[in-house]
């Protein structure tokens, strides 16, 4: 037993590993770049972000050693445990949390906080690829789909309640593992046209328009009008060039197709214009580069895109970027840390950052494809996708291209949860994969 | 079912995404300025570097105007971190409220977080000083040096004018002054504004991450500042604090001018107050306080008010005449005061005893023959439309009825009616030299400010030209005044016919004069008194004078309102201003003291 605990840890991938320390400890640097300050130089300071993060690395370079120690079967076997476990605390933090820029989202231990959010979606991964390698799990079946929407769904349900929108968001990652194991493509392409669709009905509901005859109207009803249009000439496209046998299936698709887009379409407006509370609102807007009534509300973006574009193709220089020196970008050293990274490594420092993170999830991927176990391979796509969602968030929300939604960067923003979670996240699945040579499942 | 060949069109989403971005930085780091030149516009910091105000000197090198340091406390929004109010209040003297408004200020349009806006103005040294050490502790906090003018002699205020924050008007239409710049507002200050102001500086700076300001580029592309050309002013500082002295609890104003060269020695209008009141934070509530005073202190009734000039007309007249032909010294009238009214005992003087003893009725006809020169027989309307014609273009050329071409700002003009002006009144041809004869008497429709009365004592003393008053004689140490101020202008009075106006004047501070009052042991001073009426209140007196009278080195005018006789009031004024400038003492204590003690703002 000894002797097969320690062939398995020479399997271990150590490219994955290179990478995972190269993220944390250039991230720790651009933490303490963007967090610096001049009477705290000390980098270990605990009184500093710096510090503290790096009481946090070593935490998390603990776990990650336990975790390679640890069982495969064991995340398996435990998968439902786990899950519980992090389900029970996302409902405990809304009875006994402590309530952060309006969300109960922080278990308060002394001075430090501890955010489930972070931790859940490793109960997620495990459940769900559990559930999916189980004997009889198929997407083709309304009841596998029922089920996994269930597990992926009540703790985010439970993080809405807090309510942080942005952890919610990036449980959509987990449509991509399904996509793998089965789950129609439909489903992307119409997420896709939901938000393009979405994104019409947005800019053109939040003006009003000059109709013939009918007057000054919302925007919106000129999309309604172009659907209605779309759907006509298409029509008398089915009725002259499809040949009949085909055209009442088409009449369908078209009539319903239409009929969906027109309800989307209004509710999303509605939704927009009346049910959300305004500074979501003025988010949505300042993404979509519309006008915003109150004077700031975009300050966020545009200093983290004056950030970004202050560091040209060389940057700064390390310790050196005057928007980052000078806090123009409010609590950079978190979310907006990306920001920190472009102004002082310049163009080329963000595509060297970019581009590691491309190739983590991408090896990830095919290192889970090389799984003989179907839950390993599952995991795997859990973990790259996880990761792929929030590359995909945070560094859009510091470009422009993604609405202002506080989410971290894996392994690069400051915070003990977000570290610690992405580490055992990514450590359980190498440890799976240093083991896949010795199931045969 | 095999989904294996779903792992290509992930791979591919997350490689798209990763292009997308990577062009998407493409564009805002390398291919798009825009977002560079914002950053640049927000950390390097292009600080106006504002050269200090020239400095004012008296004509004897005595500082006037100079400049002292104050500050501003800034706040810069993003970088306050959360402090102790209380304690911060309490450092800085703001109460909690004010503290909360001016930082809800601060982040108001328009005002953004990211740029300074003061919290308290204008703090002085020692209270910045205070607070300066402890300032540390609240970040985003932080004073800014400004200059402010200050008058150490507190005198001239009108005279030296004042200096304010650019309004909105002027910004209009000086497009080299920005929001927040100060600028001369009256007197010399706005009238050399050019000269006293200097050129702006620039220094580019950017703070490290230390949070010190470092210069861009190495201080390549920093201009410097020029600082503000210093001016020596006309005045004698002790002779004007002298004369505000002696106006105190009056209303009215002293002229005094060195007529050879048009530099003007004092200029009092009374009352008047110290011009440290317009400077800084009070400077709002004084300037209000000020400008509903019934007393009219911001009024310079020394070149503003338009006064009737009364019986120093009548040197005017003489000098006209003479030059006219229409008179000559030995030429008699008869003191008929039947038309006309007069006083004292005297019934056919010549011309010298005329202006001794102001005779009316002597210079009613004095003007009769300017005006009815028989030039048109046929009709004396006619006849007296020329003469009038002739008479105004004599008394024009004494400075009378146009502007001065002075350089303190906001002269008035006069008024020397015309045939233009007095057809508009009553209609062409519908009036005569028997509808206007008040004009001969300085009464009637003239009007003629207190620097044009001193002015005519200049022609006197030079006997024939004068040079356009002015407050400044340098421009920059050891500089030059304005060339207008080089010019001098001719009355076209040849110098012959002075002698007989200086000689009654000598007479009328001389022994039984009308302004024997202002006689001195060893200077001659030549003068002439005026008492214009001004019912129902007190009459005006009004004294205009030189002296010495055979080499003059000053000429004064002094009206002061409702005081009665120009020779009990307005002429030991100019008496004790000349011995003051001339001797630096004064002799007469007792005349000193009655006139210091004299109160006339109720009148």
């Amino acid at each position: 037993m000894k002797n097969q605990q320690n062939i398995t840890l020479t399997r271990v991938d150590w490219t994955t590993v290179s990478i995972y320390i190269f993220l944390v400890l250039f991230g720790w640097m651009n933490i303490y770049s963007a967090a610096y300050d001049a009477s705290h130089p000390f980098i270990f300071d605990f009184s500093k972000e710096y510090g503290r993060q790096f009481l946090f690395i070593l935490i998390s370079f603990f776990l990650a050693l336990v975790m390679l120690y640890m069982e495969g079967d064991f995340f398996n076997k435990l998968a439902l445990f786990i899950y519980g476990f992090f389900v029970l605390l996302l409902a405990l933090v809304l009875v006994v949390g402590k309530e952060v820029n309006g969300a109960k989202a922080w278990f308060g231990v002394g001075s430090f906080g501890i955010q489930p959010s972070e931790f859940s979606k490793i109960g997620v991964g495990l459940l769900l690829s559990k559930y999916i390698s189980s004997t009889g799990a198929k997407f083709k079946n309304w009841k596998t789909r029922l089920v996994a929407a269930g597990i992926i769904g009540f703790p985010a349900l439970l993080i809405l309640i807090q309510p942080d929108v942005g952890s919610v968001l990036t449980f959509v990652a987990f449509i991509f593992v399904m996509y793998r194991e089965g789950l129609s493509g439909n489903v992307l392409i119409i997420g896709l046209g939901a938000i393009v669709f979405g994104v019409l009905s947005i800019v053109s509901g939040a003006g009003t328009i000059d109709f013939p005859f009918f007057g000054e109207q919302n925007g919106i009803y000129l999309l309604v009008v172009i659907v209605t249009i779309l759907a006509i000439l298409g029509i008398v496209f089915v009725r002259n060039f499809i040949v009949p046998r085909n055209r009442k299936l088409l009449y369908w698709i078209i009539a319903v197709s239409t009929v969906a887009s027109l309800l989307f379409s209004l509710s999303v407006s509605y939704i927009v214009e009346n049910v959300l509370e305004s500074h979501h609102r003025e988010r949505i807007y300042v993404m979509l580069s519309m006008p915003v009534e109150r004077e700031g509300a975009d300050y966020n973006s545009q200093m983290a895109k004056i950030t970004v574009g202050s560091g040209g193709v060389f940057g700064q220089g390390y310790l050196q970027g005057p928007m980052t020196q000078n806090n123009y970008v409010p609590e950079q050293w978190t979310d907006f840390i990306f920001s920190a990274v472009a102004e002082e490594w310049g163009f080329f420092g963000s595509l060297v950052l970019i581009g590691t993170f491309v190739l983590l999830i991408i090896r990830i991927i095919n290192m889970a494809e090389r799984q003989r176990s179907q839950f390993s391979r599952v995991y795997g796509y859990c973990v790259a996708s996880i990761f792929f969602m929030h590359l995909l968030i945070n560094v859009g929300m510091v470009i422009g291209l993604a609405p202002i939604i506080g989410i971290p960067l894996p392994f690069f923003s400051y915070g003990g949860s977000s570290l610690m979670g992405f580490t055992l996240l990514l450590f359980i699945f190498l440890r799976l994969d240093a083991e896949r040579l010795n199931i045969f499942r | 079912m095999n989904f294996d060949s779903r792992r290509i069109t992930i791979i591919l989403i997350v490689s798209v995404i990763g292009i997308i971005y990577a062009l998407r930085l493409l564009s805002l780091q390398v291919i798009n300025d825009e977002w560079k030149n914002q950053g640049v516009a927000l950390t390097e910091k292009e600080v106006i570097v504002y050269p200090s105000r020239g400095l004012i000197y008296d004509r004897k090198g005595r500082l006037l105007v100079t400049n002292q340091t104050v500050y501003d406390l800034m706040v810069l929004p993003k970088d306050v971190k959360p402090f102790d109010t209380t304690a911060f209040c309490k450092l800085v003297g703001l109460s909690y409220e004010e503290l909360t408004s001016g930082l809800k200020k601060a982040v108001s349009w328009p005002n953004v977080k990211y740029k300074p806006s003061p919290i308290i103005k204008q703090m002085t040294p020692p209270e910045y000083a205070r607070i300066s050490e402890e300032l540390y502790k609240y970040p985003g906090f932080f004073g800014t040096p400004r200059t402010l003018r200050i008058y150490p002699q507190s005198i001239g205020a009108l005279l030296l004018g004042d200096v304010a924050e650019i309004d909105k008007g002027e910004l209009e239409q000086k497009p080299d002054y920005r929001r927040g710049d100060y600028i001369g507002k009256s007197g010399i200050e706005k009238a050399y504004e050019e000269e006293l102001r200097g050129t702006r500086g620039v220094r580019y700076v950017f703070r490290d991450n230390l949070g010190i300001e470092r210069n861009v580029a190495e201080g390549k592309l920093d201009v410097a500042a020029v600082e503000g050309t210093d001016l020596i002013a006309t005045i004698d500082a002790e002779l004007q604090r002298y004369g505000e002295e002696l106006m105190q609890n009056k209303r009215g104003c002293i002229v005094a001018i060195e007529p050879s060269t048009g530099e003007v020695l004092a200029l009092v209008s009374a009352p008047t107050y110290d011009p440290n009141l317009l400077v800084g934070r009070t400077r709002g509530n004084n300037f209000r306080a000020l400008n509903s005073d019934l007393q009219k202190p911001l009024f310079n009734r020394a070149t503003q008010a338009q006064y009737r000039p009364g019986s120093i007309f009548k040197l005017a007249q003489s000098l006209t005449a003479l030059q006219l032909g229409t008179i000559t010294p030995q030429t008699r009238i008869v003191c008929n005061r039947g038309i006309i009214g007069c006083h004292g005992s005297h019934s056919n003087d010549d011309l010298e005893m005329a202006i001794v003893h102001s005779c009316n009725p002597y210079f009613r006809g004095v003007m009769q023959r300017v005006v009815e020169g028989d030039r048109d027989p046929s009709s004396r309307f006619k006849d007296a439309r020329i003469g009038l014609d002739i008479w105004q273009g004599y008394i024009k050329r004494f400075g009378f009825g146009s502007n001065l071409k002075t350089d303190i700002p906001g002269v008035k003009t006069g008024l020397v009616p015309g045939v233009s002006y007095y057809d508009k009144w009553y209609g062409e041809l519908q009036w005569a030299y028997s509808t206007i004869y008040s004009l001969s008497i300085g009464e009637g429709e003239m009007l003629i400010t207190p620097i044009q009365m001193c002015n005519l004592a200049c022609v006197i003393a030079n006997r024939g030209w004068y040079v356009s008053p002015h407050t400044v004689k340098q421009i920059g140490n050891g500089g030059k005044p304005r060339d207008e101020f080089l010019v001098r202008y001719d009355t076209g009075i040849d110098t012959a016919h002075f002698r007989v106006v200086v000689d009654a004047m000598e007479k009328v501070v001389g022994p039984g004069g009308t302004a024997n009052r202002a006689k001195l042991k060893d200077i001659v001073i030549c003068g002439k008194t005026g008492t214009v009426q001004n019912e129902p209140k007190e009459d005006h007196a009004v004294f205009v004078c030189f002296a010495p009278k055979d080499d003059p080195k000053i000429a004064m005018a002094v009206y002061v309102e409702n005081a009665g006789f120009g020779g009990t009031w307005a002429a030991p004024i100019a008496s004790m201003m000349i011995e003051k400038y001339l001797t630096d003492t004064v002799s007469n204590k007792a005349e000193e003291k009655r006139i210091l003690e004299a109160n006339f703002l109720d009148r």
